[in-house]
């Protein structure tokens, strides 16, 4: 019940680009298409799992015994580029069409600040295993719905007569706002 | 202090190793033929070779499927570079024995739709919107690629008149005397008959 409960919480109710604004840069950088979109999602889904789950054990069996929680962050960004660097290396080898869509955002999702935001917040919430590897998978997915459906608005809105002064970024600034609102409807929902 | 620096030497040798392995695992193979024929393509995508650019054509070429000869942009020059790249014997293009032409532009019809620009693949058209347009000579490969997007149809392809530039001696015709060629069995056959 409680894992469920982690679940809705980060997919829905604390979703990591809408509530808690983090990741906004691929959220913008990568919604063009709904293919690149979901590619980018995926991408990141396994990233994301992958370092919660490696950062929870580096900082349960390396930083905590040593007493050195204070390169907690170094240390996570360390594994978060090394697993990036992995995803990168399987993406070009089973798909290479989604690696060309991709691009530059694949090695950025590094620079992803929801990938360090859930290796942190997974310490301060002292998570155990498999609530992290849950927090982690729940983040990701609350990632992926969001970006896979602003992507689809955004394909509508290209093809719609926008106002000139409101065309490009501004309305599709506009529409991330309306997400936000309306996901911030889920905050009765859960209460963790 | 010293623990903390070994740590994160460690986790970093650990990841460094990780890495190391699985770009072995994970190598991509390019095909660095494919990449050395595509270099010495003229890269105008212009599809004269049936393939639909110049990067499938050298992939083509790579894989053995296609003949070294079919890119009437690049002209005799990639033939040769071709042939000297993959080992091959050079071959007449085969385009040549259509005459060569360029584009010509009516330009009473001319309405400056600018299609024709955007076709083409060397930049050899000039002229704005509801501008006439002009083709630059030296620069049109005779592709056609122009040919099909004009809406008044007023592009035509124009045999190139030989000029002091371009005259070339004529190919010497092919000799009289037939070299006696290696006894295959019809030939023999007769003759021993007739004798």
């Amino acid at each position: 019940m409680e894992y469920a409960l982690i679940l809705i919480s980060t997919i829905l109710v604390n979703n990591f680009v809408l509530v808690k604004f983090l990741g906004l840069c691929p959220f913008m950088g990568v919604s063009r298409k709904v293919e690149t979109a979901t590619g980018m999602g995926l991408a990141t889904t396994f990233v994301l799992t992958l370092s919660a789950v490696s950062s929870y054990l580096i900082n349960e069996y390396l930083l905590t015994p040593l007493d050195l929680e204070y390169l907690r962050t170094m240390a996570f960004i360390l594994v978060i580029a090394a697993v990036v660097q992995f995803t990168e290396m399987v993406v070009h080898k089973t798909s290479p069409l989604l690696y060309n869509v991709l691009g530059i955002f694949l090695p950025l999702i590094t620079t992803n600040c929801a990938v360090l935001g859930v290796a942190l917040l997974n310490v301060q919430e002292a998570h155990g295993f498999i609530e992290s590897a849950l927090y982690g998978f729940g983040a990701a997915v609350g990632f992926s719905i969001v970006l896979i459906l602003f992507s689809a608005i955004r394909e509508r809105i290209a093809a719609a007569d926008v106002p000139v002064p409101f065309r490009g970024s501004a309305i599709a600034m506009i529409t991330a706002g309306l997400m936000s609102l309306a996901f911030m409807g889920f905050s009765g929902l859960v209460r963790l | 202090m010293l623990h903390a620096i070994l740590a994160i030497a460690g986790l970093a040798l650990v990841f460094g190793l990780i890495l190391g392995y699985s770009a072995q695992r994970f190598r991509v193979e390019g095909d660095p033929i494919a990449d050395q024929i595509d270099a010495l393509l003229p890269q105008t995508q212009c599809g004269q070779c049936t393939y639909p650019g110049c990067r499938p054509y050298a992939e083509a070429i790579a894989a053995g499927e296609a003949d070294i000869n079919r890119c009437p942009p690049g002209g005799e020059a990639t033939v040769l570079a071709l042939a000297d790249l993959l080992g091959r014997d050079p071959k007449p293009l085969e385009a040549e024995t259509r005459e060569k032409a360029v584009a010509v532009i009516d330009e009473q019809t001319c309405i400056g739709c600018t299609l024709c620009i955007q076709a083409c693949p060397v930049d050899a058209i000039v002229g704005a919107a509801k501008q006439m347009h002009t083709v630059i000579e030296e620069e049109c490969t005779g592709c056609e690629l122009c040919l099909e997007p004009c809406p008044v149809d007023c592009i035509f392809m124009v045999p190139l008149q030989q000029d002091i530039a371009d005259w070339r001696w004529a190919q010497p015709e092919p000799s009289p005397v037939e070299r006696p060629r290696r006894a295959t069995g019809d030939v023999t056959g007769k003759r021993r008959e007739s004798a």
